[in-house]
C-alpha cells in the first residue's frame, strides 16, 4: 500500500522541521509514523537482513580502503563511515533504469548500483580517470567539484521527461554543496521543468572542518519549498526512514510530480579524507553522541529484537564481509599502472589534429629515452 | 545559393540541425519567443516548439550543467550564452565538466554540446558585452573552439559543431552579424579544424579570425597599394589550430602578423608566434608581430576604437616586419 500519501500536489509533503523523520530509534525500537508506515509495510525481516549485510560489507570495504591508503596502496581515500544507512537505504530503492549523479563519498550507492569494489578505488590509486562505465551501472563517475553534479542530474531528468519515461535521476551531495550556486540553480531548473529528480543531501555535519552551521543557519531541507520543491528531513542513520522518504520521492517523480529534496541527517564518523585530521576541529563529545546513533548498530538491535539475527546469520554476514574484503584487497593491489601514452586517450571523442602531433612527439621522446620503438 | 546575413546563416544552420536530428535541442535565455537578443534563433520556437527551443532560467551554469545531463541522456544541446562577458558563471561547468567528462569517464560519455557565444567589441555597448574570452577555452583540453568570419562558414560550421561528438565553443563575431554573403546550403564544407587562405600574397602572412578577418582583408588591400603583398589566413578553428597551413604560408612569406581583439598577453597570438617561430625559424625574416587588445579591461565605448585592432594598427605591424618606418622606429623601450 503506497497510496496513503498523496503525490498529486508537489507541496503536499514537506516535512522540514527540526526533528527528522524516524522509524527506528537509536536503540532499534520501531517508532510508529502514520505518515510513513504504509510506505515500508512490505519490508520483511529478510529484506532487513539483506540490507544489514550490505551495510556491513560496505563498511568493511570502506575500512579496508582506508587501511590500503595507510599502506601506500591508495593515494587518498574519502571514508563513508557512518553514512551507510543513508546510502544503502536510498540506493536500494532505485531501479536499473534510474540514474545516479554522485559526489565522491557514495561508496554504498556505487556498491548497490553494481560497481565492483576495486573499481571504486581506481581513481584513488591513480591508475585511471574513471572507475566504471556510467551506462553499465546507471551511475555517473563521481563529481569532485562540489555540487556540480546536481545540474547534471537535473538535465538528465529533463531528458527522461522528454522521452516520456518514468525513470528518475538522483543527485547525491552533502551539506557543504548546498552553499554552492549549482545546487540552487539545479532546484530552479528542476522546479521550472517539473523534472523527475531527487536531490539527496547527506547532511553529515561537516564540510572538511566546517560544521554545518557555517553552511546553513536553518534546516537545509527548509530551502527546497521556496523553490517549489517538496522536501523532507529524515534521520539518515535510520535505514527504514531513509527508505520511506526515498519511496515517497520516487513515487512522486515517477508519477509526473517532479522533484523532491531529501535531507538525510547523518554524521561523518571518519575524516574528510585520509589526509584530514579531525582532532583539530571535532568535538569528541559530539563524536561519541553520534557513535551511539550508529546506523549499523541500530539495525542490528532492531533485527535482534525481531529475533532474526541468529548466530547462523551473524556467521554468514561475517563470512560475506571477510570474503568481500579479501577479494577487494587482492584486486586493488593488482590494479596496474597505465601505459604512459594513454595520457592522450579519450581527451576527445573524435580525432584531434592538435593533440596528434604532441602525441607523436611524446612517443618519439619515450622511444629516445627508453631506446625502444613505440 | 542564397544571400544571407551572418546571423541568418547561423539560424539556417540551426534550423537544418533541428530538422535533421530529433535529439538536437536549443537552450538559452530569450531564445524562444524573442528569437534571442540578436535574433539568431528567430522563428525557431514556432517551427520546432518550446520543447526543442527552450527558454531557460537566467543561469549560465544551470544552462550548461543541465545540457550535460541531457547529453548523458543522448541529447545534443546547442546552448546560447547571451553575451561573451556572461559566460563566466558557467566557467566551471564548461572547463571542469563539459571539457573533461569524456576523459573522466575513460571515453564512455560523449558531450556533443555546442556553446554559442556572440563575442567581440566595436558595437558601442557597455561592460561585459564586448569581450573576447576565447583563450580561456582554447587553453582547456577537451574543448574545440571555432569562430566563423562569413555567412557561408557560419552556416557550415554551426552544423559541423553540432554534428561533432566533442564539445565545441562557437564564437560568433557579433559586429559582423549583419554582414551579407552568398550561402550554398548544400556546399561540402572544409573540415572544421582547417584554416583557410582567404587572400594569397607573398610578403607577409596575416592571421586573423572572427570579426577581424574583414579588417585583415581591408589591410591587405591597402598594403597592396603600397607594394606589400599580404597573405591573409582566416584561422576558423582556434583549438586545434591548423599550424600546417600557417607553416606553409610563413615558409613562403617569411613574415607573420597575428591579430585578435582579445588581450595580447597569453592570447592565441602568443601561441601562434611561438609555434611558428619553432617551425619556421630559418624562414623568418622578422620577429612575428601581434596586434591585439591591450592588457586592460575592455574600455568604455568611446575608447574602443583605440582598443580594437584596426587597419592602421595592423599595417603598422606589417611595416615592422618589412623594415619600413613605423610607430616604433626609434622607440626606446627601456
Amino acid at each position: 500500500m503506497r497510496t496513503g500519501l498523496s503525490v498529486q500536489t508537489p507541496t503536499a509533503v514537506s516535512d522540514t522541521g527540526n526533528e527528522p523523520v524516524q522509524l527506528l530509534t537509536p536503540l532499534g525500537a520501531r517508532v510508529e509514523s502514520p505518515e510513513y508506515d504504509s510506505w515500508v509495510e512490505d519490508v520483511t525481516a529478510d529484506d532487513l537482513l539483506a540490507i544489514y549485510e550490505d551495510m556491513v560489507v560496505v563498511r568493511r570495504f570502506d575500512n579496508e580502503a582506508t587501511a590500503l591508503q595507510r599502506q601506500g596502496q591508495l593515494g587518498l581515500w574519502p571514508p563513508s563511515l557512518g553514512q551507510e544507512a543513508a546510502q544503502i537505504g536510498s540506493a536500494r530503492e532505485l531501479r536499473q533504469d534510474d540514474f545516479v549523479f554522485s559526489s565522491y563519498r557514495e561508496h554504498g550507492v556505487a556498491y548497490l548500483r553494481g560497481v565492483q569494489l576495486e573499481d571504486m578505488t581506481r581513481v584513488w590509486r591513480g591508475t585511471a580517470n574513471a572507475g566504471w562505465d556510467p551506462f553499465t551501472v546507471g551511475m555517473a563517475t563521481p563529481a569532485v567539484i562540489i555540487g556540480a553534479q546536481s545540474l547534471h542530474a537535473t538535465g538528465y531528468a529533463m531528458g527522461i521527461k522528454k522521452d516520456g519515461a518514468d525513470s528518475v535521476a538522483v543527485a547525491y551531495f552533502g551539506d557543504g554543496a548546498t552553499s554552492q550556486g549549482d545546487v540552487s540553480e539545479a532546484m530552479v531548473f528542476a522546479a521550472s521543468f517539473t523534472a523527475p529528480v531527487i536531490f539527496f543531501c547527506q547532511n553529515n555535519q561537516w564540510a572538511i572542518s566546517e560544521p554545518v552551521g557555517i553552511q546553513a543557519a536553518a534546516p537545509i531541507a527548509g530551502r527546497a519549498p521556496g523553490f517549489g520543491i517538496p522536501s523532507v528531513r529524515v534521520d539518515g542513520n535510520d535505514v527504514l526512514a531513509v527508505m520511506a522518504a526515498m519511496r515517497v520521492a520516487l513515487a512522486r517523480a515517477r508519477s509526473g510530480g517532479g522533484a523532491t529534496f531529501i535531507e538525510a541527517v547523518t554524521y561523518r564518523m571518519g575524516p574528510h579524507t585520509t589526509s584530514d585530521d579531525p582532532s583539530r576541529y571535532e568535538d569528541l563529545g559530539e563524536h561519541e553522541e553520534w557513535a551511539a546513533k550508529d546506523p549499523i548498530k541500530r539495525l542490528e538491535a532492531h533485527l535482534d529484537a525481531l529475533g532474526v539475527l541468529t548466530d547462523e546469520v551473524r556467521t554468514s554476514v561475517k563470512a560475506a564481509e571477510d570474503d568481500a574484503a579479501k577479494r577487494f584487497r587482492a584486486a586493488c593491489i593488482a590494479l596496474q599502472d597505465p601505459d604512459p601514452m594513454s595520457v592522450f586517450d579519450n581527451v576527445y571523442a573524435e580525432p584531434n589534429s592538435g593533440l596528434e602531433r604532441q602525441k607523436r612527439e611524446f612517443a618519439a621522446y619515450l622511444s629516445y629515452v627508453e631506446g625502444t620503438e613505440r | 545559393m542564397t544571400e544571407l546575413t551572418l546571423s541568418k546563416a547561423i539560424g539556417a544552420g540551426l534550423r537544418r540541425a533541428l530538422a535533421d536530428d530529433d535529439h538536437v535541442l536549443l537552450m538559452g535565455e530569450d531564445i524562444g519567443e524573442l528569437g534571442g537578443v540578436f535574433r539568431v534563433t528567430d522563428g525557431l520556437k514556432h517551427e520546432f516548439g518550446a520543447e526543442r527551443v527552450i527558454d531557460t532560467p537566467l543561469a549560465e551554469a544551470g544552462i550548461v550543467g543541465t545540457a550535460i545531463g541531457l547529453a548523458f541522456r543522448g541529447y545534443r544541446a546547442v546552448v546560447e550564452i547571451q553575451f561573451d562577458g556572461f559566460i563566466y558563471p558557467a566557467f566551471d561547468q564548461i572547463v571542469a565538466q563539459v571539457a573533461k567528462l569524456h576523459a573522466r569517464t575513460d571515453g564512455a560519455v560523449k558531450v556533443p554540446l555546442t556553446i554559442r557565444v556572440p563575442f567581440g567589441g566595436a558595437i558601442g555597448s557597455v561592460e561585459h558585452h564586448s569581450e573576447s574570452p576565447e583563450a580561456y577555452f582554447a587553453h582547456t583540453a577537451g574543448l574545440r573552439v571555432v569562430s566563423p568570419s562569413n555567412p557561408q562558414d557560419a552556416y557550415s560550421m554551426i552544423r559541423q559543431a553540432i554534428a561533432s561528438d566533442d564539445p565545441v565553443i562557437y564564437f560568433e563575431p557579433k559586429r559582423r552579424y549583419w554582414t551579407k554573403g552568398e550561402v550554398d546550403l548544400e556546399l561540402e564544407p572544409l573540415a572544421l579544424d582547417k584554416a583557410r587562405v582567404v587572400r594569397h600574397g607573398s610578403d607577409v602572412t596575416l592571421v586573423a579570425y572572427g570579426p577581424l578577418v574583414a579588417t585583415a582583408l581591408d589591410a591587405a588591400e591597402a598594403a597592396s597599394d603600397e607594394g606589400v603583398s599580404i597573405e591573409v589566413i582566416d584561422l576558423r578553428s582556434l583549438s586545434p589550430i591548423d599550424f600546417d597551413t600557417l607553416e606553409d604560408s610563413v615558409n613562403k612569406t617569411g613574415r607573420l602578423v597575428i591579430t585578435h581583439e582579445a588581450a595580447q598577453f597569453a592570447g592565441l597570438g602568443a601561441e601562434i608566434a611561438a609555434t611558428i617561430t619553432d617551425r619556421c625559424f630559418y624562414s623568418l625574416e622578422a620577429p612575428p608581430q601581434r596586434v591585439a587588445g591591450f592588457n586592460t579591461p575592455y574600455p568604455p565605448a568611446k575608447l574602443e576604437e583605440h582598443f580594437v585592432p584596426d587597419l592602421d594598427r595592423i599595417l603598422d605591424a606589417v611595416d615592422r616586419t618589412v623594415g619600413r618606418e613605423n610607430s616604433l622606429t626609434g622607440f626606446v623601450a627601456r
